[in-house]
C-alpha cells in the first residue's frame, strides 16, 4: 500500500475550553470591523474611469475651487467590500422578524424595486415635456385611484414626501379650509395624549395650539372628554386609528360628527392603515385627511430611515384646498395641474410641498405592490397582520404584563409593559437581550401612556414558524427579566456592538470625520 | 384565496392561531369596527391579485409610454440632472441589509447604516465647505425651506430675502410654509442678463433680514462670488443661505461654506440617485458648528460602546418630534437614508480625483455646446460663466420650441416658459444642462435641430 | 443669604438684589445624564414661571421655569462645555443663570430647605 498523507486533514471539533482567543485583525471570522472611508481612502484613487483627454475651456469667473475638498475615494473592489461589510452590521427583515410596532417592517418583494428600475421610470426628468411622460402620469393616476377607492376618500394628493409631510399636507388643509371660511380664530388642535411626536409638531408647526386629550383605561381616547373640549376655538382633532396602543377607536365615527358639528375637522394619522386596509375604509369613518405611509402599508422598503412617501386623502370638505402638483385625466391623457394652469379649478389650493411632484420612484413600487395584491389580497394583508398581532398578544400574556389585554382583541400590533419585571429590570433589558435571539427589538417607551411600553407588531408576512420562534424567544427573555438575570444588563453579547455611551454622544458631538493625526 | 405569494399563512395555520387566541373567525377580531362601517369582502371595482408576470407586463406597458432620457440626446437640468452612475451603486443599495433596514434606532444591530450615515456626513460637509451635515432631509426644497426656518429661530427675525435666481419650486414651497409660520420674503424673478442679483440683495438687506438664500449657480446657471453678500448679510446680523441643486459643481467651483455661507443646503440627486421623475431625492444640509442645536433631522455622531469599541449613534435627538413633540426644530421625522447611502457610495468612488475629473468634463462639455448653440442663427447665450448649465435667449417663445423640438426625438432643455409661465420678459429663455453624459453627436444633433425649428417659425 | 425652592425643583439664592438659580440635586438625580443646557443671555427679561432655560438628558428635554421675575444678568457659560456639572454640583458650580429680582415678594411663595425635603419626600 501507499500511505498518502497529502491534502487536508478532515476536522474533528474538539471541546471548546476557556476563553475565545482575541484575533490580530479584531475581526470574528464573518464579522468584519470596518474602518472609515476617511482612513482606507485617499484623495487619489477613484473607482470611476472617465474619458480621457484634456478639459478645456473655463467659463467659471474666478471661482475655479483650488483648496483640497478631502474627500477620499476607493477603487470599485474596496468600495464593494466596504459598503458590504458595512451591511453586514445591520439588522433587516430579510434576515428576520423586525416587530417594530407603528413602523409596519413587512417584506419588500424584489418585483417593486425591478418595476421602479425599469428605465421608462427611473430615467426620467420631471421636467420633460408632458407629452413625452403620459406613461409617468398615468402610474401616479393609478396609484391614486386605488389609494382613494381604499380609503372611500374623494381625493388624493400625492406629493408629500413621508408621513410627517402628509401631516403637514392635511394640517394645511385644513387651516386653509377655516380661513376660507373666515373662521381663522380657531387655534386649537386637540391631539390624543398616545400620539406620536410628529402630530404635535406638525400642529404647532402649522400655527396651532396644541392640547392633549387623555386617554381611558381600556388604551381608547376619551370621548366625552374629546367632546367637551370642543367649541368655536377649536381647528380640528388628530387621531390615530387603530390607535398606538394597536386598538380600533370605535368612536371615532360619532367623534367625526362632533367634530364636524362643532365646526372643526378630523385628521386621521394612517399610519396604521395596514390593519384595516380592504376591511374598512377611514371615509366611511368621517375622516376628512388621512395620510398613507406608502413605506409601511404597501411596503416601499424602509430603506435605514427613509425615502418615505406620504400621500394625504381629503374628504370632500378639504379636496378644493389640497397642494399642487396633481395629475388630471384629460381626453387625450394626462396632464399635471401646476400653479400656470390651477386656477381654472383649483384656484384654493394651499400652495406647493416640494420641488416637482412627489416620491415617484415609491409611487411604481406601491402601484406594484397593490396590483400583486389586489383588492382580495389587500384585504388578507389586514386579516393576517391583525390575526398574527393577536396570535402573539394570546401568546405572551401571561408571561408579560400586557395593560389592554382584557380590551378586547388588538389590531396589528400587540401592547406590553414592564410591570412585573425585577426590580431595576426594564424594557431596554428585554429589547436588547431580543437582539442576542436574532430579532429586531419591538418598539420601546412607546406610546408614552404606556409605561416601559414595548409594542410588538409582526405584520402579516411572517409565518407561523417564525412567530413561534418569536414568541419563545421573547418569553424566555421575560422569564429572565423577571428572575433578575443580570447578564441581561450587559446584553447584547453577541452584536457588532455591546451597548453604546449615548451620553458620550451627546455630550461632546462628533458629527464629522476629523483626522486626529492632523 | 388559499395562499398570496407574500403571505406565508396557510388556512390551518390560520385556524389554528384561531384556537389559540379563542377567536371563532378572523372577523370576531374585527369587532371593534361598528358594524356600518366594515366592509363584507374586497371592495367592489377594483381587480383580484394578480401575478409576478402580469403586473410586470402591466408595469412595463406604463414604462414603455415614457421617452427616456437616456435614448435621446438630452439637455434637461433646472434642479435634476442626469449623470451616469456606476453599476455598483445600485447594487450596493440594493443589499437587503440596506434596503429592508429601519431608522438605526438599536444602534448595537445597525453600525452599518450609521457608519454610512457618518461618512455622508462628514462627506457633505467637507464639499459644502460647513463645519458639519445632517443625516440628510427629503429634498433640496425642502431643506431649503428648513434653512429659512432655522434662521428664523437663530437671528429672531423673521424677513427672508430669496434671490431672483432660486429655483421657483422652492420658492413656491418656501411661499407655501411661509403663509403659516408668519415668515415674510421678498422674491422676484429673474432677468435675462448675464449678472446676478447680488447688489439687489445686498442693497435690500436691513435689521429686519433673518436670511438671504441665494441658489449656486442660481437657475439660470449663473455664478457669482458670495463674499461681499455673505459680508452683507453678517453686518446686519442675518444668515447667509446657499442652495445647490447641482453638488458636482462643488468639484469645479468653491464651497458657499468657504465663502462664508452659515447654512448651506442642496439637492443631492445629482449623485447615485438618477432623475426618477422628480423623487425620491435627497436634501443636503450643512451649516457652522455654533447652530447645530437648530437644525432640523437627524445626526449621527461617534462614540464608544461598553468594550470601549469605536461606534456610532442616532443623537442630539432632544430637537426632534419624537422627543420635542410641539416645540421640535421641525416635524421632519424621517430622512432620505437611502438615497444619502447611494449618494455616499458614489462619491466614495469618485472621491476627490474622481468629482473633480467629473466636474471638468462636465464645464467641458457645457462650453463646447455653449459655443455651438450660440452659433445657431437667432440664438444668444446668455450667461458669462457657468458651470454645466447656461440659459439661452432664442429670440422666440421657447416652450413651443421645446415641444417641437421632444416630437423630433431631441429633448432640448427646460423653457422659463414652463418655469415662470405668464412672465413675457422670461419667455424666450431656454435652460440648457450639459453632463458628461451628453456627447459631441448630441450636441451637433441639437443644434440642428434648433437651427431647423428655428428657420421653420421664421419662415 | 437665603436658598428657596420652587415645586418644579428649582433654586435660587438670593443676594441682595441678585438671584443664582439652579435645578435641585433631586432634579438632577431624576433627569439622568444631563448633555446639554440652554441658559438664557444676558439681558432677558423673564416673568416668574416663564420658560428661561432648558436642560436635556439624552432621551428628555425639560424645560426650567424662572422662579421669580427679573432680569438675566449672567448665564453660565461653563455649561456649555460642562453639563455634565449639573450633575455633579447641582446646587453649586452647576447653576444655570443669575437674575436681578424686580419683585422680592415672589419669594414668599417659595419653600426652603426644610419644606423642599419634605416635598420631596412625598413625591
Amino acid at each position: 500500500m501507499t500511505i498518502n498523507q497529502s491534502g487536508w486533514k478532515p476536522t474533528s471539533p474538539e471541546a471548546k475550553d476557556g476563553e475565545v482567543p482575541a484575533t490580530f485583525t479584531g475581526n470574528r471570522a464573518l464579522m468584519l470591523e470596518e474602518k472609515l472611508i476617511f482612513e482606507i481612502g485617499d484623495d487619489k484613487t477613484t473607482g470611476v474611469d472617465f474619458a480621457e483627454g484634456d478639459v478645456a475651456g473655463s467659463r467659471l469667473g474666478d471661482l475655479s475651487r483650488k483648496d483640497p475638498i478631502g474627500l477620499p475615494g476607493l477603487s470599485e473592489p474596496e468600495t464593494v467590500r466596504h459598503y458590504t461589510r458595512l451591511s453586514r452590521q445591520n439588522y433587516a427583515i430579510d434576515l428576520g422578524l423586525f416587530p417594530l410596532g407603528s413602523c409596519t417592517m413587512k417584506h419588500n418583494p424584489r418585483l417593486n424595486e425591478k418595476m421602479a428600475r425599469l428605465p421608462g421610470f427611473s430615467d426620467v426628468h420631471p421636467l420633460a415635456p408632458v407629452d413625452t411622460v403620459q406613461g409617468a402620469l398615468e402610474v401616479i393616476h393609478q396609484l391614486a385611484h386605488w389609494l382613494v377607492t381604499l380609503t372611500g376618500m374623494t381625493s388624493v394628493a400625492m406629493s408629500p414626501k413621508a408621513g410627517a409631510h402628509g401631516e403637514l399636507c392635511g394640517i394645511l388643509a385644513i387651516k386653509a379650509a377655516l380661513e376660507k371660511r373666515g373662521e381663522g380664530h380657531r387655534k386649537v388642535i386637540l391631539v390624543p395624549e398616545s400620539a406620536h411626536g410628529t402630530n404635535p409638531a406638525t400642529a404647532a408647526f402649522a400655527g396651532f395650539s396644541v392640547e392633549d386629550i387623555p386617554a381611558t383605561a381600556d388604551g381608547r381616547v376619551d370621548t366625552a372628554a374629546l367632546k367637551a373640549r370642543l367649541g368655536p376655538d377649536v381647528a380640528g382633532v388628530m387621531i390615530t386609528n387603530p390607535n398606538t396602543c394597536g386598538l380600533f377607536e370605535r368612536d371615532l365615527k360619532d367623534i367625526s360628527d362632533a367634530v364636524h358639528a362643532a365646526g372643526g375637522y378630523v385628521y386621521c394619522d394612517g399610519a396604521n392603515f395596514n390593519a384595516i386596509v380592504g376591511r374598512v375604509r377611514p371615509g366611511d369613518l368621517g375622516v376628512d385627511a388621512m395620510h398613507i405611509n406608502l413605506h409601511k402599508t404597501f411596503s416601499t422598503p424602509h430603506g435605514g430611515g427613509g425615502p418615505g412617501s406620504g400621500p394625504v386623502v381629503f374628504s370632500e370638505a378639504l379636496t378644493p384646498f389640497a397642494p399642487l402638483p396633481f395629475v388630471e385625466k384629460t381626453g387625450e391623457g394626462f396632464r399635471l395641474v401646476e400653479e400656470e394652469n390651477a386656477d381654472d379649478h383649483h384656484a384654493d389650493s394651499f400652495g406647493r410641498m416640494v420641488a416637482f411632484h412627489g416620491q415617484m420612484g415609491m409611487f411604481t413600487r406601491a402601484l406594484t405592490y397593490i396590483l400583486s395584491h389586489g383588492a382580495d389580497g389587500l384585504r388578507q394583508v389586514a386579516e393576517d397582520a391583525v390575526l398574527n398581532a393577536n396570535y402573539v398578544l394570546r401568546s405572551l400574556e401571561n408571561t408579560l404584563d400586557a395593560p389592554f389585554a382584557k380590551s378586547g382583541p388588538c389590531m396589528h400590533e400587540a401592547i406590553f409593559s414592564d410591570e412585573g419585571l425585577a426590580e431595576g429590570f426594564s424594557t431596554i433589558d428585554v429589547a436588547k437581550a431580543l437582539i442576542d435571539e436574532g430579532f429586531h427589538p419591538m418598539t420601546m417607551y412607546f406610546p408614552l401612556v404606556v409605561h416601559g411600553a414595548m409594542l410588538v407588531e409582526p405584520t402579516e408576512t411572517e409565518s407561523k414558524a417564525a412567530l413561534d420562534q418569536f414568541i419563545g424567544a421573547l418569553r424566555s427573555v421575560a422569564e429572565r427579566a423577571k428572575a433578575g438575570d443580570a447578564s441581561l444588563k450587559t446584553a447584547p453579547h453577541f452584536a457588532p456592538r455591546a451597548r453604546l455611551d449615548e451620553t458620550l454622544a451627546a455630550r461632546k458631538p462628533v458629527l464629522v470625520w476629523k483626522d486626529k493625526a492632523a | 384565496m388559499e395562499r398570496m405569494r407574500y403571505l406565508p399563512l396557510t388556512s390551518s395555520d390560520r385556524a389554528e392561531m384561531l384556537s389559540v387566541i379563542g377567536a371563532g373567525s378572523v372577523d370576531d377580531l374585527f369587532v371593534d369596527v361598528p358594524e356600518s362601517a366594515r366592509l363584507s369582502g374586497p371592495i367592489a371595482g377594483l381587480p383580484d391579485h394578480a401575478s409576478e408576470l402580469a403586473v410586470e407586463r402591466h408595469m412595463t406597458a406604463l414604462a414603455r409610454k415614457n421617452t427616456v432620457a437616456g435614448d435621446v440626446p438630452f439637455f434637461l437640468g433646472c434642479g435634476a440632472y442626469r449623470h451616469h452612475v456606476p453599476a455598483s451603486v445600485d447594487h450596493l443599495i440594493q443589499r437587503g441589509e440596506f434596503l429592508t433596514a429601519y431608522t438605526p434606532y438599536q444602534p448595537e444591530i445597525a453600525q452599518g447604516t450609521l457608519q454610512m450615515l457618518f461618512e455622508f456626513q462628514t462627506q457633505v460637509a467637507r464639499l459644502l465647505g460647513t463645519d458639519v451635515a445632517n443625516a440628510s432631509m427629503y429634498d433640496g426644497s425642502t431643506a431649503c425651506w428648513e434653512a429659512i426656518g432655522m434662521a428664523r429661530r437663530i437671528t429672531k427675525k423673521s424677513k427672508a430675502i430669496l434671490s431672483s435666481g432660486l429655483h421657483p419650486h422652492y420658492v413656491s414651497v418656501a411661499k407655501t410654509m411661509a403663509k403659516y409660520t408668519g415668515d415674510t420674503l421678498e422674491t422676484g424673478t429673474p432677468v435675462l442678463t448675464a449678472e446676478t442679483d447680488i447688489d439687489q440683495m445686498i442693497a435690500a438687506i436691513d435689521g429686519d433680514t433673518s436670511c438671504v438664500v441665494v441658489q449656486y449657480p442660481d437657475i439660470l446657471g449663473r455664478i457669482a462670488d458670495l463674499t461681499p453678500l455673505a459680508e452683507a448679510c453678517h453686518a446686519k446680523k442675518a444668515l447667509l443661505i446657499a442652495v445647490v441643486t447641482e453638488p458636482v459643481a462643488l468639484g469645479a467651483i468653491r464651497a458657499p461654506g468657504e465663502m462664508d455661507a452659515d447654512i448651506v443646503v442642496g439637492e443631492g440627486q445629482s449623485l447615485g440617485v438618477g432623475l426618477q421623475f422628480g423623487g425620491p431625492y435627497v436634501g443636503l444640509m450643512g451649516c457652522k458648528d455654533k447652530y447645530i442645536r437648530q437644525m432640523p433631522g437627524r445626526f449621527c455622531g461617534e462614540t464608544v460602546d461598553a468594550d470601549g469599541k469605536r461606534g456610532f449613534v442616532l443623537t442630539l435627538s432632544t430637537r426632534e418630534q419624537h422627543i420635542r413633540r410641539e416645540k421640535a426644530t421641525s416635524n421632519i421625522c424621517t430622512n432620505s437614508g437611502l438615497c444619502a447611502l447611494a449618494f455616499s457610495i458614489h462619491m466614495t468612488l469618485l472621491g476627490e480625483a474622481g468629482l473633480r475629473r467629473m466636474a471638468g468634463i462636465n464645464h467641458a462639455n457645457a462650453c463646447r455646446a455653449a459655443d455651438r448653440l450660440a452659433k445657431v442663427p437667432g440664438v444668444k447665450l446668455v450667461n458669462d460663466v457657468f458651470f454645466n448649465e447656461f440659459t439661452l435667449d432664442l429670440g422666440r417663445e421657447a416652450r413651443p420650441i421645446v415641444r417641437t423640438l421632444a416630437e423630433r426625438g431631441v429633448l432640448a432643455g427646460v423653457s422659463l416658459g414652463r418655469l415662470y409661465p405668464g412672465e413675457d420678459a422670461l419667455a424666450n429663455g431656454l435652460v440648457v444642462a450639459v453632463t458628461e453624459t451628453v456627447t459631441a453627436e448630441d450636441i451637433e444633433t441639437l443644434a440642428k435641430a434648433l437651427a431647423e425649428v428655428l428657420g421653420e417659425v421664421l419662415a | 443669604m437665603s436658598r428657596y425652592f420652587t415645586e418644579d425643583h428649582e433654586w435660587i439664592d438670593v443676594d441682595g438684589d441678585v438671584g443664582t438659580v439652579g435645578i435641585s440635586d433631586y432634579a438632577q438625580g431624576a433627569l439622568g445624564d444631563i448633555v446639554f443646557v440652554d441658559v438664557p443671555e444676558e439681558g432677558r427679561e423673564l416673568s416668574k414661571g416663564d420658560e428661561a432655560a432648558v436642560v436635556e438628558s439624552v432621551k428628555a428635554a425639560s424645560d426650567v421655569y424662572a422662579p421669580v421675575s427679573g432680569t438675566v444678568v449672567e448665564g453660565n457659560a461653563q455649561l456649555a462645555d460642562e453639563p455634565a456639572l449639573v450633575n455633579s454640583d447641582p446646587e453649586g458650580e452647576g447653576w444655570f443663570f443669575k437674575i436681578t429680582l424686580s419683585d422680592a415678594s415672589e419669594l414668599d411663595g417659595l419653600m426652603d430647605e426644610t419644606a423642599y425635603a419634605a416635598f420631596v419626600a412625598k413625591l
